[in-house]
């Protein structure tokens, strides 16, 4: 019996070609956010508030990913997006830079401010893909319970930011939003959080000044 | 359930070590799995032994070692085993700790039949 070392990554492939993506979005300074949540916690809504809102100051380009329908894609053009381009994974469970790099090519990245990449609904899997984002952007709605974050502690520990939405419907629920955060900052102190209702428009504005200090920080940076 | 397609970079990250080192005979590929990569082990060879069917790598097997979560304190300038996924210092309280392991998965070694 000969043992041959090998020591390699098993998604080194994947994180080969998410360095390649992310070099390039730095070189431009563009901001790379990838949205992650549970299926129906709200990224498309709040994604079609944040094209509506700020569509006219910044420059931006979204990958809708879906397993299936272009639905998400169609709702975010009917928003205001002007570049909207659908992911349909057809059963695949997370978006993979693979993806990501296809479809690049298609964005103009010399006028661009933002890339967002809307993730499938899933909590799990797309944990372990990088997509050569800055920032994970995790989602938990007033109707989801309170352990969420400490029943995947992978994707709130990879994530910078938490964004607890539906928040109109606090009350109507079990749901408690100082144990939400409580169990968020037992996996990862440093989460950023917001507390929003796609509905209302409460809490948006905050959410807007801090994407566009963190495009200002990005291009700064670059 | 992801661990179809981690499968599927195994198998291929083997038959591309196989091909380059030229080796035959592969009878086991040795795994190191971070408690926090999101792979369940079960699953993850379940997937791999489905995919291996009629291929070269019909007889090789899975061996997995399963790497805890160790966190290091930023502010104590110590390692120390993160338990319940608990990541705070367990001497200071504090947050600010980096993950040491626990998050792998890869290909640490082959083992070739004589």
């Amino acid at each position: 019996m000969k043992k041959v070392i090998i020591e390699k990554k098993v998604l080194s492939e994947n994180d080969k070609l998410a360095a390649e993506i992310r070099e390039q979005l730095d070189s431009r300074g563009i901001l790379c956010l990838n949205f992650v949540s549970s299926p129906g916690s709200g990224k498309t809504s709040l994604l079609e508030r944040t094209l509506s809102s700020m569509g006219d100051r910044l420059k931006i380009a979204l990958i809708a990913g879906d397993v299936q329908t272009e639905n998400d894609a169609n709702r975010l053009i009917a928003a205001g997006g002007k570049n909207v381009f659908p992911l349909v994974t057809g059963g695949s469970c997370h978006l993979d830079a693979k993806m990501i790099s296809n479809i690049l090519p298609k964005i103009n990245l010399d006028d661009l401010d933002l890339l967002i990449i809307e993730n499938v609904g899933n909590l799990v899997c797309p944990a372990s893909y990088d997509l050569g984002e800055d920032m994970k952007v995790a989602l938990v709605s007033t109707t989801e319970g309170h352990d969420k974050p400490l029943k995947y502690p992978g994707m709130f520990r990879r994530s910078s930011i938490m964004v607890i939405n539906k928040i109109d419907l606090l009350g109507t629920s079990d749901f408690d939003l100082a144990e939400v955060k409580n169990n968020a900052r037992q996996i990862n102190a440093n989460l950023i959080f917001f507390e929003t209702s796609c509905r209302t428009g409460e809490g948006l504005e905050s959410w807007f000044q801090w994407l566009l200090e963190e495009i200002k920080t990005k291009k700064e940076r670059c | 359930m992801h661990e179809l397609s981690i499968a599927q970079s195994i198998f291929e990250n083997v038959l591309k070590e196989k091909k380059t080192r030229n080796l035959s005979n592969i009878e086991k590929i040795g795994l190191r799995i971070g408690s926090l990569s999101g792979i369940l082990p079960d699953s993850l060879e379940f997937s791999f032994n489905a995919l291996k069917i009629d291929t070269e790598l019909a007889d090789t097997i899975l061996e997995m070692e399963i790497i805890p979560l160790q966190g290091y304190c930023k502010k104590c300038e110590q390692n120390f085993a993160v338990h319940d996924y608990t990541f705070f210092c367990p001497s200071c309280q504090s947050g600010q700790i980096e993950i040491e392991q626990g998050m792998e998965m890869e290909i640490a070694f082959l083992e070739i039949k004589d």
